[in-house]
């Protein structure tokens, strides 16, 4: 996980907090962030909870998997199956939008979440 | 040194493809277009289905962009108004004046507006552009009655338009005594006329409009023998008029009847300047179709660009769903004895007509009519199109193989080379099997990418993907719906081989036979088949399941969800409803009838989904299962209990069987009705099971479905009694269930089912595959197995603890759903 010395570790939950291979979401602030259990890959995944397409608050709702020869992970909105890339954050559709991704650690059972 | 200029007059289809013609044969010209619309070019073709939610965005062929990266200067709602042919030069109504070296005039038509005394009145419209659209929008608002002046071709569609804003008397008025003169004859006419009757059409034929009558807006017509029809607006189709006189001023010949006149090269009577679509007048005609136009276009770049290419006129065989009927007429379709012989075929029952005209040798096809069914117009058309010999029994290409061996003469593999696919794009049945076998291109979409075939009117797509199936399969490559990139099988595959191998969950099945990580699509399919098989409480794999599933409740906007109760039949005791009234005011709910007879409760939080259930169960309510691809609802009429006309009691069956097959999955949702006599107020016939009393017992239909696309169920049988009823819907659903694609209703499932009707018949009553017995067993254990998924939450404190929006802060709401007041109740607010 790629980390910058601005970024700043919060305490999102606990790792039992996120079901397997689904997502939760945490509030910080005013903000909205999803959190994803990738447990078959091992991997960890944050993004916005918010999906660009008809702004609804539902990511971490939504069902996880991959795509493509590279098993490029993904999570597709629950509202209208919109997907995007947990790396980058792009539209995986034919549409031009994005979501923000977040760095996330794991330590001892809990889950911290990277942010600016 | 700087590129010759191509100035192109008019930016519609035509206009449109040339510049792609041309840009895909050379980068060597600079192109320059002016439009007289204020928008960029859209597909006319389809403009009727902007009353069917398309956007002018829909339509639109291409983006802005498209012109800008292609180097391609663009003016819009700018028309050439003068052509200066000594000097090589145009000049625009804003004002511009450039230098051409081609000139292409893709000026396209306008609506032929008869002469009539009152033409001009309010009221009045023409139906062309999406600008004319908005206008007959705006007015058929406020209208009644509406009728269009023309039976052919666009008067139809513009009748469907009329129909679908929702005008409660529409007519057509036509001048000659049948309908679509140029396609079809007077028998396919009269079977035509009693279809649209049927739909809702008023037809007047033999109808010649005197005058418009009204104050200042038009109030009736009134015809030639002085009859008068009472509406509120008109729109004209009684033709179309070529676009000439901007040629005409430019001293270019045109016809006596209108149209530029051009040679085989598409260039008018100045070589420097072409015409090509509706403007055109090729040997006498104009071309009203966007394929020849196309083909137009691709010949005047062609000979721009030095290619050798010329126009030899062009098949005017056509094919169409008008109002929900489909009509096709193609190649010779008016031939009559003693030049050819004629085979007909009527079912006024059905609404089918069919007319092929052969020569009398037997030997050729000549051209045809098909009305009221034309799934065998694209390979009738290749047949005349390439004289491909006629089977012994030319019958057989209407009313299809009776008995004996299917011909093997009408295959589409059997097509030659060089047979003509995709009219519209040029593509030939050489070039569709090549990219299937060179380009390894398996399905539709990818075919439009690499040969634009079935990018233009899409009439050829059936034949297209027969084609492509049809070489993969020469080639050994096996053809199936595979559930998704993660699994290489068909969901009937997977469902056997989970049941086989006992896979209790996802995660096995995936490891087992499948790859990756699985995804939106497989996950809910594996979710559904386990349900099926095993009938374990579905939230135990929570994220496998669809929104609606995991949370065991309808996501609705704004990320809250709405709840139903089962109300088995529609009935409900006073203190139940008593209930639902406090459980909605306690937790601020919209409550709304549903189309299946129970109540919806709009607008719960997440974490409040358990508190509201816990309530709801202890007043004994069930989960309705309106959020799974599952039994919904069996409707029913009050029956003989209280009606006077009921024969049986309705709604205890109903309730009978709802109880029977509540919360099974299946690929898709499934409804019932009951209904007590043959007035059906249950609309039965509308679900995917209809139970009907008759005298001696039940009818029972299978098969229907409103939606989208709404069908009616069909008889399985007739006259039998509750038992028996229970005994067929057991073996029906379970093989529904066994054999289905995921997302697939019970009519497709039925439509794609090969023998149809009177296949299923013999599997669920004459037991023709020896199943009967296991379906009716897999049915019974998962009636034995039933749960309320939502008891088993509200019992379950790990279960329950999943149903909050924050993990972190679990007793706060999502702040993002809000509401708006809606009289005296609430709605999601808009973002």
């Amino acid at each position: 996980m790629e980390t910058t010395l601005t970024t700043n570790w919060i305490l999102a939950c606990y790792v039992d907090d996120v079901p397997d291979n689904g997502g939760s979401c945490i509030k910080h602030g005013d903000e909205q962030i999803a959190i994803f259990n990738f447990s078959r890959r091992g991997e960890w995944y944050a993004t916005q909870n918010l999906c660009p397409h008809k702004q609804q608050m539902a990511l971490s709702r939504g069902m996880i998997g991959s795509t493509g020869e590279n098993c490029e992970p993904k999570v597709a909105c629950p509202f209208h199956k919109k997907t995007f890339s947990l790396l980058t954050g792009e539209c995986l559709g034919e549409d031009d939008m994005a979501i923000k991704t977040y760095p996330v650690k794991v330590e001892n059972g809990r889950v911290f979440i990277g942010i600016d | 040194m700087s590129k010759p200029i191509i100035i192109v007059a008019g930016n519609g289809m035509v206009g449109y493809k040339f510049c792609e013609k041309l840009l895909a044969r050379s980068s060597q010209f600079q192109i320059i277009v002016f439009g007289e619309e204020p928008r960029h070019a859209y597909d006319r073709v389809h403009l009727s289905e902007y009353f069917n939610g398309k956007s002018a965005d829909d339509l639109s062929l291409s983006t802005h962009s498209w012109y800008a990266d292609n180097g391609i200067t663009l003016h819009l709602g700018d028309p050439i108004q003068e052509i200066n042919r000594a000097q090589k030069t145009i000049h625009s109504l804003k004002g511009v004046t450039l230098h051409y070296d081609y000139l292409v005039l893709a000026t396209g038509s306008s609506a032929f507006v008869p002469d009539i005394p009152g033409i001009e009145k309010e009221g009045v419209f023409v139906y062309r552009t999406i600008e004319d659209l908005e206008l007959i929008k705006a007015c058929a608002a406020t209208a009644k009655s509406g009728a269009v002046m023309g039976g052919g071709l666009l008067g139809l569609e513009a009748a469907k338009a009329l129909m679908d804003l929702g005008i409660a008397e529409p007519h057509v008025i036509e001048f000659a005594p049948r309908l679509m003169p140029r396609q079809i004859d007077s028998a396919g006419s009269n079977m035509l006329q009693l279809k649209l009757n049927q739909l809702g059409l008023h037809i007047h034929l033999n109808k010649s409009t005197a005058a418009i009558v009204g104050d200042k807006k038009i109030d009736a017509l009134r015809f030639n023998d002085d009859s008068l029809l009472a509406v509120d607006m008109l729109v004209i189709s009684a033709g179309i008029r070529p676009r000439d006189e901007l040629a005409k001023l430019a001293g270019l010949h045109v016809g006596t009847r209108g149209g530029i006149m051009v040679n085989e090269k598409m260039q008018t009577s100045d070589e420097h300047i072409y015409a090509i679509g509706e403007c055109a007048l090729y040997e006498g005609m104009i071309y009203g179709l966007v394929a020849p136009g196309y083909e137009m276009a691709d010949i005047a770049a062609a000979h721009i660009t030095k290619a050798d290419k010329s126009f030899y006129g062009y098949d005017m065989s056509t094919k169409l769903k008008l109002i929900g009927v489909d009509v096709a007429s193609f190649g010779d379709a008016f031939i009559t004895e003693p030049d050819c012989r004629t085979i007909l075929f009527e079912d006024t029952h059905k609404g089918i007509y069919k007319r092929i005209n052969i020569s009398n040798d037997g030997k050729q096809l000549l051209g045809g009519i098909l009305i009221g069914e034309a799934e065998a117009y694209n390979m009738l058309l290749q047949t005349v199109n390439n004289k491909i010999v006629l089977p012994p029994d030319p019958e057989d290409l209407i009313l299809g193989s009776r008995g004996g061996a299917a011909s093997e003469g009408a295959g589409v593999m059997n097509l030659p080379d060089d047979a003509l696919i995709c009219s519209c794009e040029a593509v030939t049945k050489a070039a569709i099997c090549g990219a299937v076998n060179e380009q390894g291109i398996t399905n539709m979409d990818g075919m439009k990418k690499c040969t634009k075939a079935g990018t233009g009117c899409g009439g050829c797509v059936p034949l297209v993907k027969d084609l492509i199936a049809g070489t993969m399969k020469a080639n050994g490559q096996y053809i199936k719906n595979v559930v998704c990139e993660h699994f290489d099988y068909s969901r009937q595959e997977l469902f056997d081989l989970v049941k086989i191998n006992g896979l209790k969950n996802y995660d096995l099945v995936l490891d087992h036979y499948g790859k990756g990580d699985g995804c939106e699509v497989c996950k809910p399919v594996v979710a559904s088949i386990l349900s099926s098989l095993w009938n374990d409480v579905i939230v135990k794999q929570e994220v496998i399941q669809d929104s609606n599933d995991r949370f065991l409740a309808n996501i609705q906007k704004g990320g809250t969800y709405s709840v139903v109760p089962r109300i088995p039949g529609g009935e409900i005791t006073p203190d139940k409803l008593i209930v639902i009234g406090q459980v909605a005011k306690r937790y601020g709910l919209y409550t709304k009838i549903t189309g299946g007879q129970r109540i919806d409760m709009f607008g719960a939080h997440l974490n409040d989904l358990p508190a509201i259930w816990e309530e709801l169960i202890d007043a004994g309510f069930e989960s309705g299962h309106a959020y799974g691809k599952a039994l919904r609802t069996v409707k029913s009429c009050v029956g003989s209990t209280w009606c006077r006309f009921g024969l049986h009691d309705s709604v205890t069956f109903a309730i009978e069987i709802e109880d029977r097959y509540k919360g099974i999955r299946a690929p898709h949702k499934i409804k019932g009705g009951v209904s007590g006599c043959v007035r059906e107020c249950a609309e039965a016939q509308s679900k995917d099971f209809g139970i009907i009393a008759t005298e001696k017992g039940w009818n029972l239909y299978v098969c229907g479905n409103g939606g989208s696309k709404p069908q009616h169920a069909q008889l399985l049988a007739t006259d039998i009694d509750n038992q028996t009823v229970i005994k067929y819907l057991d073996r029906f659903l379970m093989f529904y269930i066994k054999t289905a694609d995921q997302l697939t209703r019970t009519a497709t499932w039925l439509n794609k089912l090969d023998g149809g009707m009177s296949y299923l018949k013999n599997v669920i009553i004459n037991d023709s595959l020896g199943l009967a017995e296991q379906l009716e067993e897999e049915m019974q254990a998962l009636v034995n197995t039933y749960h309320c998924e939502w008891k088993e939450v509200i019992e379950s404190p790990a279960m329950r603890k999943r149903f909050s929006h924050f993990i972190n802060a679990p007793e706060e709401k999502d702040p993002h759903a809000q509401f708006e007041p809606m009289r005296e109740q609430v709605r999601a607010k808009e973002w």
